[in-house]
């Protein structure tokens, strides 16, 4: 699958959904599904997408979606998953949860679900804050970035939550963006190929809580990749693959400023975050690029 | 089949016999036998389940609903700290309508760490929309583990059940147990909303209050119609296996003045200082509440009660008492005795009955304004 025109026409995410204006979490939806197809139970804890998949009785989602508490979903997708296979069925079990669920209230059961070596793919989207809840601080939060709770801007640095998870040797890795959706949908595909716990994060920027107009949506996550803010890439079986957008990047980005500028989070950020943020990145690039190279 | 089991391999031992598809459970004291002796069926292939050796409690309540929904039959077992744990995921469970069944081992709450029996974990549940049932022998354990997986998955009833047992008491102590041949005693598990790719729902997503309200009302009426399921499966049960149970047990009570009432393992004992009581001219009889959720109607017209609470509401009274009084409109003398494992002999049973003061509440071993 070379284009974008390739994707399934089916639609599994209807035009109803409850989603703000330029949500690009909305697009993960469609292209995930689009990917797993019909035979597939979506397992939400709270976060937007609770949300934006409608009020009861009415849903935007045309596949099975069970709806959990927010640091349950892994743990559920456990129980289900086992259920399914026990039964006999291959459905597939998708958790789709926010920084918040994944990163922290849901890292617990995460955690556990992946070193039980899980038959499900979990899926983390990350707007980087709590979003269903007024842009509250998570720990997928960057240094710099305002939030309700960090109204002079974060101190800390973003949890690598990636780190986490390759810590747990999940047979399939992956990053995404939500500005790359073929990427995503390639990638979804393939995870969903092995048996045994595997893991996308997404990075899912976010009109309202990044404060930028919402029509820039692709636009702000595509200048996260170029600056190599975020960076996409796969792990086969631990093999580290760099994916294009990203390798390009690498060999020249963008300016961060370029990524920071136009999102209102980062208004006023000090020029000594921004240089521990360069840092970080440039630390982070050389990491992933010694990894691929290695034999 | 006789044998003599604990009451921990009791409850496996139905475990096994029920063939719940997925079990998902967390070690806790003094539970834990159940998780060991059914994780020893299912490596043996005695018990072709999957097993999930899950975390925390919290996600082996999570993973229960996981399955359940699915439609199969599921099982976990817990105690005390693991129940409240799970506690979140127990109000999921019921809501979502699902045909969870599970063990709790009863014991007390830190601090400080306490090993022992008490109620007050379970009944820290009773508002959950959770059955709970409590049993006072090893035999017990094992014919109500049975039929709660028939009760819980009654189309008419469609809520977890709770099966309580006292730590150590009866998890750990060894009786007779005569095991049946449950054949076609549980039917097939069918969930009528389990989840289906190829009819597409949402479950569990935002609700507004007029739907809300109607969802809540829907577990109240279940619990309602559990009434009849429960005394159908008892009486079911008594006809095939010969064993007969009720809401409550009740031991010498028709001609008697004044009542004991207890749960769990002093329930059962009131027995012994019944007879004692009688030998002495006092004409007591005791009522052992088995189902405190459905909870019984009580007939105790004419009687004294005497209610033993193994739990405690601070700032408010023995929850046991308190449900008694708020359905029998009447005084009670209420006494709280046999926290966190506390010794009380049948005799200390009896002097609760001698000395009884009704209207009053009574701290058995609190001596002085301490």
């Amino acid at each position: 699958m070379k284009t974008i025109a390739e994707i399934p026409k089916e639609e599994y995410v209807k035009k109803c959904t409850s989603a703000c204006a330029g949500c690009s979490s909305s697009l993960n939806l469609r292209y995930v599904t689009k990917a797993a197809g019909p035979d597939t139970v979506l397992i939400v804890p709270a976060c937007c997408t609770s949300v934006i998949q409608g009020i009861y009785p009415h849903t935007a989602m045309n596949i099975p979606v069970y709806n959990i508490a927010f640091g349950a979903a892994a743990a559920c997708a456990s129980g289900m998953s086992n259920a399914f296979r026990q039964s006999g069925k291959k459905t597939n079990v998708i958790v789709y949860a926010g920084d918040g669920g994944t990163l922290d209230i849901g890292l617990q059961s995460m955690s556990g679900a992946f070193e039980r070596g899980t038959d499900f793919l979990f899926i983390c989207y990350d707007n980087e804050a709590y979003g269903n809840t007024g842009m509250q601080r998570s720990g997928g939060t960057p240094m710099g970035a305002h939030t309700t709770t960090t109204p002079t801007g974060k101190t800390e640095a973003k949890k690598d939550i990636d780190a986490i998870i390759v810590a747990h040797d999940p047979p399939y890795m992956a990053t995404a963006c939500s500005a790359y959706p073929l990427d995503l949908f390639k990638k979804v595909q393939k995870a969903l190929t092995f048996r045994g716990p595997t893991f996308i994060h997404i990075l899912s920027p976010c009109p309202p809580g990044w404060r930028y107009p919402t029509e820039k949506t692709i636009e702000i996550g595509k200048l996260a990749v170029k600056s190599g803010m975020w960076v996409l890439y796969e792990r086969e079986y631990g093999k580290l693959t760099i994916t294009a957008p990203s390798k390009a990047a690498m060999r020249n980005p963008i300016p961060l400023e370029d990524y920071l500028n136009p999102q209102g989070r980062f208004k006023g950020i000090d020029a000594k975050t921004v240089e521990i943020l360069k840092q970080r990145i440039q630390k982070n690039l050389q990491r992933l690029a010694a990894e691929e190279a290695a034999p | 089949m006789k044998k003599i089991a604990t009451g921990n391999k009791a409850v496996a031992e139905a475990v096994k016999q029920a063939k719940p598809e997925v079990v998902a459970v967390y070690p806790i004291t003094p539970q834990t036998e159940i998780v060991e002796t059914i994780a020893d069926y299912v490596t043996s292939g005695q018990l072709a389940s999957r097993f999930i050796p899950v975390e925390s409690e919290h996600s082996a309540m999570a993973a229960c609903i996981g399955a359940s929904i699915t439609g199969v039959r599921t099982f976990t077992a817990t105690s005390s700290h693991g129940l409240l744990y799970m506690h979140e995921m127990t109000n999921w469970a019921a809501g979502a309508r699902l045909p969870i069944v599970m063990a709790n081992v009863n014991r007390a709450i830190g601090p400080g760490w306490n090993i022992w029996a008490e109620h007050t974990d379970a009944l820290q549940e009773r508002d959950t929309g959770w059955l709970q049932v409590y049993v006072a022998t090893v035999q017990e354990a094992y014919d109500a583990t049975l039929m709660a997986f028939r009760i819980a998955e009654h189309n008419d009833v469609l809520l977890p059940v709770m099966i309580n047992l006292d730590g150590f008491s009866l998890s750990h102590n060894m009786q007779p147990l005569d095991t049946v041949e449950p054949g076609d005693f549980i039917p097939p598990c069918h969930l009528p909303h389990a989840i289906d790719p190829k009819n597409p729902t949402s479950y569990g997503g935002l609700t507004g209050p007029n739907d809300h309200f109607r969802f809540r009302w829907d577990i109240e009426r279940s619990m309602r119609d559990s009434v009849k399921v429960i005394e159908e499966t008892q009486k079911e049960f008594a006809k095939r296996f010969g064993r007969s149970y009720g809401f409550t047990e009740n031991y010498r009570c028709d001609d008697a003045d004044v009542i004991l009432i207890a749960m769990g393992t002093f329930g059962k004992e009131a027995e012994v200082a019944i007879d004692l009581l009688r030998k002495e001219g006092i004409n007591a009889g005791s009522m052992r509440i088995r189902w405190f959720r459905p909870f019984p109607k009580l007939d105790l017209a004419g009687k004294e009660v005497v209610v033993i609470d193994r739990d405690y509401s601070f700032g408010s009274g023995g929850i046991l008492a308190q449900e008694i009084v708020a359905q029998t409109k009447r005084d009670v003398y209420s006494v709280i005795a046999g926290l966190g494992g506390q010794e009380v002999t049948y005799d200390d049973l009896a002097d609760f009955v001698r000395k009884r003061r009704i209207g009053e509440e009574f701290w058995f071993g609190v001596t002085g304004n301490v």
